[in-house]
């Protein structure tokens, strides 16, 4: 493939919740933008705008009802592409974590690799191993969801989609539904990976995090992106009126 | 005192050996009781995944065949329910015996089995279906996102979660449902109840067959209890 082909190319997506006649929601509306690869997007913007639902479409959680997405070559949306393949190549990361409970740390890391890709046990516990080793979580191995902290829980949650080796990550929200101490230790693992160079495309409210660390930083308002620009432009000069208003509440 | 109830023992138990028709009835009943169960648990998973992948599918719906044969399976499954759920599983039995199988010389234990395994399955379909809906979407989310088809979400993910939490509902079930076989007598089966209730015709003593058949299905029922707790308890190990 193309090396200069964008990874991820999104045009015209829509998406309206609810049925035609009932009350329905334009959660997003003719959306376009093209994730090279590399790019650590983050997407801001007030609640309700459509931030989740754009990151749910990417990978097919949530089906759009209009436009076309566009990974690695391939429309998600047409199903004579296999969507599960193509899954496996976007990792995602969760507000609430969505650890399997009924399996220990380490096999919540290795079921995608062996069932998937299949690996071998062992082979996968090995890479899963390596990876837990990073975020220092190698001793909570055969530890159980439960008997993590929140912090913990999000950073397993982070290296056991890596685990499928991903082309690209979506993170909606990952720190929100922590306690602020463990804020810091979940945004360190996602600088790490910003470093190595990992595609991310981020749904957050840490402003210092999309200052740090993005390439790009996307303002959302009504199902529209209204701003796509470098950290620096977007919070140094922010031309659009809404979201100077909208830096003005959080900042 | 001691001598009139060591007699009724003799008549009740060992003349013309009786107690065979105890033993042989906890045969029948444990038979009835088991092949009832597999079978319920068979066919009350397979109509729990089909509701359930309807109610959880029906907003994506793509309309391709695949989501009509669903909605068409999840009707007739609805239909089953009502039916199973809304009749006396005595008059099921009647019916399944004298109705649906009057024309073929089927065994009767054959048709008590098929009675309270199809009357067992629309409970346990409930029982499973509740288990699966009350695991947070984002379960299903997380496994699909890692690439799970949907089928295989539900069996790693959703299914081991399920089983889990609905164990002690279904081992109710199971209880209810050995001691619903009791009924079988009405197709003239005879089960241990029936077995209790010939013994009490031949000698004119009630007390002691019928406490006795009392004291087996407790007996049963107990073990059956314990069982079940120490499985809970080995899922449940390790994970709090
Ligand atoms: N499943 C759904 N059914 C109906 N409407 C929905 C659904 N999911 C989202 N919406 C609506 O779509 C709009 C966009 O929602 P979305 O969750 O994408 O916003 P968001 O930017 O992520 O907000 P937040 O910051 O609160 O997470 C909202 O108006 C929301 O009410
Ligand atoms: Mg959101």
């Amino acid at each position: 493939m193309n090396a200069d082909n964008p990874l991820i190319k999104v045009t015209n997506l829509e998406k309206v919740f609810g049925k035609k006649g009932e009350i329905s929601t334009h959660a997003l509306d003719n959306v376009s933008i093209d994730i090279n690869r590399g790019d650590v997007l983050v997407v801001v913007g007030p609640s309700g705008s459509g931030k989740s639902t754009f990151l749910r479409c990417l990978n097919l959680l949530e089906v759009p009802t209009g436009g076309s997405v566009i990974f690695e070559g391939q429309d998600i949306t047409d199903p004579r592409n296999n969507i599960n393949k193509l899954r496996m190549k976007m990792g995602m990361v969760f507000q609430q974590f969505n650890l399997f409970p009924h399996m220990t740390v380490l096999k919540n890391m290795t079921i995608g690799p062996v069932k998937l890709l299949k690996k071998s046990q062992q082979e996968a516990e090995k890479t899963a191993m390596e990876l837990l080793e990073r975020v220092g979580l190698a001793d909570r191995a055969g530890s159980y969801p439960n008997q993590l902290s929140g912090g913990q829980k999000q950073r397993i949650a982070i290296v056991r989609a890596l685990c499928m080796n991903p082309d690209v990550m979506l993170f909606d929200e990952p720190t929100s539904a922590l306690d602020p101490e463990m804020v810091g230790e979940v945004l360190d693992v996602m600088k790490a990976l910003a470093k190595q160079k990992m595609t991310m495309i981020c749904v957050t409210h840490e402003m210092g995090f999309a200052r740090e660390v993005a390439s790009r930083v996307v303002f959302m308002e009504n199902g529209r992106i209204i701003e796509d620009n470098s950290p620096k432009e977007f919070f140094e000069n922010p031309t659009n009126p809404r979201l100077k208003e909208f830096l003005d509440k959080v900042l | 005192m001691f001598d009139v109830f060591i007699q009724k023992l003799y008549a009740n138990f060992i003349q013309d050996d009786r107690y065979m028709y105890i033993v042989n009835g906890f045969f029948t009943t444990c038979k009835i009781a088991l092949v009832a169960i597999v079978i319920g648990l068979l066919l009350g998973f397979v109509i729990a995944i089909i509701r359930s992948s309807y109610d959880m599918n029906k907003d994506h719906s793509k309309n391709g065949l695949g989501s009509i044969l669903l909605s068409l399976a999840n009707k007739i499954c609805n239909l089953y329910l009502t039916i199973i759920r809304g009749t006396p599983v005595v008059v099921q039995l009647l019916i399944i015996y004298f109705v649906i199988f009057s024309t073929v010389n089927v065994n009767k234990t054959f048709a008590a089995i098929c009675a309270f395994g199809f009357n067992s399955a629309a409970y346990v379909a409930e029982i499973v279906r509740g288990g699966i809906m009350s695991i947070d979407k984002g379960q299903l989310e997380a496994g699909r996102s890692l690439g799970f088809s949907y089928p295989l979400t539900m069996i790693f993910i959703i299914l081991p979660q399920a089983i889990k939490n609905v164990l002690p509902a279904l081992g109710n079930e199971f209880i209810v449902l050995i001691k619903e076989t009791s009924v079988a007598g009405y197709i003239a089966i005879e089960d241990l109840t029936k077995g209790g209730d010939i013994i009490r015709s031949r000698t004119y003593s009630a007390f002691i067959p019928l406490i006795t058949v009392a004291c087996i299905y407790l007996i049963v029922v107990l073990v059956l209890s314990k069982l079940l707790n120490i499985l809970e308890r080995r899922l449940r190990a390790g994970e709090r």
